[in-house]
């Protein structure tokens, strides 16, 4: 336990991706196999049932600490986690050097048995537990316990970590792991030990590769000048450019694997998906999108939003928010690669397919392949007048591929190039109103900002000034309302947009015009206003202004704007796609 | 009879026409310890523990001051004032009021637990204790210092073997000593900012035992920036300062603050230990109880907390309104009280 408490306590600790790698990878290459697999096991999402209700947690650590009720909830209320207040209202245990047990003798001894005690039986185990634990495993015995883990690791990282620690890629780790975190899973040393040995035979496939696995993702680049500069439009093949999740569908050894661009393996997430795909031929790869799909037409990225990194993906969700694959390419079937082929002939070959699987790829009587639409247009003229759509189609613009390319990796335009030709984005002034200092190169500047709009315009420019003053003052929100001044509403965050020295300009004005800390953020008196740009517009109720806007970036510090001419609410508003509108 | 009464200039002891730590001009003030919310300039006359001469000379530069050692005690005005250590910094006391019988401990910061840098905490037996109460929560448990300092010690070699610098954000007067009294210096080299190297000096000269130090610019051989352990004030967080370490380094917080998660998220920084030089809250009923004072007065840190939990023990407590803060370790506190309160 205690080797596990130090690994957590350096991934809780640290913001750096490759910290929490390293530590991981430590963790794995020293730790007992056993306990390793548990560490696996939580580190990426599993939860067995919980052990012991929260509430018996809480009389517990009330009955030993001795605590008023009053005081033990003032003490929560500093600390805003129930596992972490008991851990430290406890006085320091007198045995908590004696347990040097690892994490898997502590589930298999003291936590999975609790779940079938007798109640006053459990009370005494937990108590005892807690009398042979220091403060921070504690903590973890109470999340453990309670089913509350959590920590800043995803699974990628510990695919990752354990790709370093086998000496395999991280796609053939995350084809292994598949399962592994299941609730109903309870992980051995055997299974860790599966998940780093060598490689095996029967992981490989017939083309020589590994079975299940996704082939490089091809990536679009921006077309920045006039599309009449590519010649005759009669060579491109022209698609819609769908804001969804950019995916492989893998059909291999009678399973469907779902991959990210970030070749994350992301099956788990849309089972949906995998029942559709069951019966697709052996050896078939295609390139598509994830999308939420309602009616005839794509929702929201904030649809998808809500399906993603979920433990369970429940059938409300499932049903609430339907996913779909929408094919763009053929990348292989019957286990050939198809990636050298021009681009013409794999989009025929993509559209047999499709035609030949759709209606078996249904489930609860709703296709879920679908095929992306190649438009016709006579002219890039044309073309443009159709762009015009985008927004209402709910789609970013055009893709622009040329019929001879082939299917290249990454970035790289050896094999021909695809176009990503997006809509201008939609723009709104704004106002800075909290800041936080950027990472890396960037760390002693505040580069990361709060956006809000005005709820309601303010009547004119001494109207928004003493506002200003009010915030400079350090008057509560509510206050400033009570008399009748308009609010300043929080939308949006964004970091990039600007140059250097801009970035620099800004943050002097910051430093300047700080009026409160809370922890890294800074509260600024409303004295910038930016033009701010966004590719999409939806509802959400995770935001104060009840709208999320998606890819948010500076266009620029508009000087020239007073304070009283930034937007407002309603401006956001009309912005929303029809559905969305209230 | 109150020996102690809250003014807008500070507490005030109207029998002896004087002051404790006040936060505006005055004519005459006690001090209990140099950190700047206790210690302000623009004063008439100063008095502090002798020990804590240096110091806030250091802080406060050419000041009129008079010091008595600990212990020894001097009439005004008809008032006894002695001064007891408090265990806090180098200096620090408790002051201990006695009129017609009556007697009074305004106690500043303290900490119970032993410090290398500075003489123990002292109990005294008084009527009305005047407490701090920062860390005010059951929730703040200290570990001994040679726990902490172990801590210290692996983070810092195992760095090192990494050929990375250790970076320790902690107060320049109090907890900067007060680490590098405790760390094994064999590990390699001390670096210190020049804010905490005029406070080594004043401890030094005062008889305090600190390993070699040295500032950057006495750094001649840039190599120590890969294996040593530098302490710098938090504000060099992110400063330019910073930049000798390049990018490799790692940094910690020293405060007990350190003590909640959220805290240490905040700091942003690789690791946090868990030393405070206020009494954590063992400490604090300890000390409280030790005095066998009926009645408890809580200034700075949980107060309503505080006074609810004596008065159902049993004391007659009140609180003062003070503007004391504490090291700016207040920020971290106002943060915790935003965040709980959000």
């Amino acid at each position: 336990m205690k080797r596990f408490a130090s690994l957590f306590a350096e991934l809780d600790g640290s913001t750096s991706t490759l910290h929490k790698v390293q530590a991981l990878r430590a963790y794995f290459e020293t730790a007992p196999a056993e306990d390793a697999a548990w560490a696996v096991y939580f580190l990426s999402g599993g939860k067995p049932k919980r052990t012991v209700p929260t509430r018996t947690l809480r009389e517990v650590a009330l009955q030993v600490s001795g605590l008023p009720v009053w005081l033990f909830e003032e003490s929560y209320q500093a600390v805003g986690d129930l596992a972490e207040t008991i851990a430290h209202v406890l006085p320091i245990a007198a045995n908590e050097n004696h347990s040097n047990q690892g994490l898997a003798w502590w589930m298999h001894h003291r936590i999975l048995p609790l779940r079938s005690m007798p109640d006053e039986e459990r009370i005494q185990a937990v108590q005892s537990c807690w009398n042979e634990l220091n403060a921070a495993e504690r903590f973890l015995f109470v999340k453990l316990v309670g089913g509350g883990f959590r920590v800043g690791v995803s699974k990628l990282l510990v695919t990752r970590a354990l790709a370093q620690v086998s000496g395999l890629d991280e796609k053939a780790i995350a084809t292994r792991m598949m399962g592994f975190a299941d609730a109903s899973n309870q992980p051995t040393a055997e299974q860790f030990h599966e998940l780093v040995q060598a490689e095996t035979e029967c992981e490989a496939d017939s083309s020589g590769g590994r079975l299940g696995q996704p082939l490089p993702f091809f990536l679009a680049h921006p077309l920045q000048e006039d599309p009449a500069a590519l010649g005759d439009v009669a060579h491109w093949q022209v698609e819609w450019k769908y804001d969804g999740i950019r995916a492989q569908v893998v059909k291999d050894a009678g399973q469907v694997w779902v991959w990210s661009r970030g070749e994350e393996l992301v099956s788990e997430q849309f089972p949906e998906l995998q029942e559709a795909f069951a019966h697709w031929p052996e050896g078939s790869i295609l390139d598509g999108e994830i999308l939420v799909w309602q009616g005839d037409a794509p929702a929201g990225f904030n649809a998808l939003q809500g399906r993603l990194n979920r433990k369970v993906v429940g059938k409300k969700l499932m049903a609430d928010s339907p996913v779909v694959f929408l094919a763009y390419d053929l990348l292989r079937v019957g286990g050939n690669n198809l990636v050298m082929q021009p681009q013409r002939l794999r989009r025929k070959q993509l559209e047999e397919f499709h035609a030949a699987h759709r209606t078996l790829s249904a489930v609860n009587g709703m296709p879920r392949l679908l095929l992306s639409q190649s438009v016709q247009a006579a002219s890039w003229e044309a073309l443009k007048l159709l762009r015009e759509q985008s927004r209402e189609r709910g789609v970013e613009g055009f893709m622009l591929k040329h019929l001879d390319s082939r299917y290249g990796v990454g970035r790289t335009k050896a094999d021909g190039v695809w176009w990503k030709w997006k809509v201008d984005p939609m723009t709104v002034d704004c106002v800075l109103v909290y800041a936080q200092r950027g990472h890396g190169r960037r760390a002693s500047l505040y580069t990361d900002y709060t956006f809000a709009v005005w709820e309601t315009p303010p009547r004119s420019a001494a109207h928004a000034q003493e506002v200003a003053q009010a915030i400079a003052n350090g008057e509560k929100v509510e206050d400033t309302v009570a008399r009748g001044l308009p609010r300043l509403v929080p939308f949006a965050k964004a970091y990039s947009g600007l140059t250097d020295e801009e970035f620099r300009e800004v943050d002097r004005v910051i430093r300047k015009h700080t009026v409160d800390k809370f922890g890294p953020v800074r509260t600024v008196v409303p004295v910038l206003v930016f033009e701010l740009g966004f590719e999409a517009i939806s509802r959400s109720n995770r935001h104060k202004s009840g709208v999320a806007v998606r890819f948010p970036r500076m266009l620029r510090i508009r000087h020239d704007k007073p304070l009283h001419e930034a937007d407002h609410l309603a401006v956001l508003e009309a912005l929303l796609p029809v559905e969305n509108a209230v | 009879m109150d020996l102690v009464v809250s003014r807008p200039q500070g507490l005030y002891c109207p029998q002896g026409d004087f002051y404790i730590d006040p936060w505006r001009k005055v004519d005459r003030a006690i001090i209990t310890h140099a950190h700047a919310d206790h210690a302000r300039v623009g004063h008439n006359h100063y008095l502090c523990a002798a020990p804590g001469e240096g110091v806030l000379r250091t802080r406060l530069g050419n000041i009129a001051l008079d010091t008595m050692p600990y212990g020894a005690s001097t009439v005004h005005n008809g008032v006894k004032i002695s001064l007891h250590p408090a265990g806090h910094v180098l200096g620090s006391c408790q002051i201990r009021l006695e009129y017609q019988g009556e007697v009074w401990v305004a106690s500043g910061d303290y900490k119970v637990a032993p410090d290398l840098t500075c003489e123990a905490f002292e109990p005294v037996k008084c009527h009305t204790f005047i407490t701090e109460s920062t860390f005010g929560l059951p929730i703040y448990r200290w570990r001994s210092d040679a726990e902490i300092y172990a801590e210290i010690n692996a983070w810092w070699a195992a760095n090192a073997a990494q050929g990375k610098a250790s970076v320790l954000y902690g107060y320049s007067f109090g907890k900067a000593q007060r680490i590098l009294a405790g760390v094994d210096s064999s590990i390699g080299p001390v670096v210190c900012h020049s804010a905490c190297e005029g406070l080594n000096k004043a401890y030094r000269d005062a008889g305090v035992k600190l390993p070699d130090t040295f500032t950057v610019s006495e750094v001649l051989d840039k190599s120590i920036y890969k294996t040593c352990l530098a302490i710098a004030p938090p504000a060099a967080q992110g400063a330019a300062w910073m930049k000798r370490f390049g990018n490799a380094y790692s940094d910690a917080f020293a405060s007990g603050w350190m003590q909640l998660r959220g805290g240490r998220r905040r700091r942003n920084v690789d690791r946090g230990f868990v030393m405070s030089d206020h009494a954590d809250w063992p400490g604090l009923m300890r000390a409280i109880g030790a005095t066998g004072a009926e009645q408890v007065i809580v200034t700075h840190g949980y107060v309503q907390i505080m006074v609810r939990w004596l008065q159902e023990q049993g004391l007659n407590a009140r609180a003062f309104q003070t503007e004391y803060g504490g090291e700016g370790e207040g920020e971290a506190e106002q943060a915790t009280v935003q965040e709980s309160s959000a």
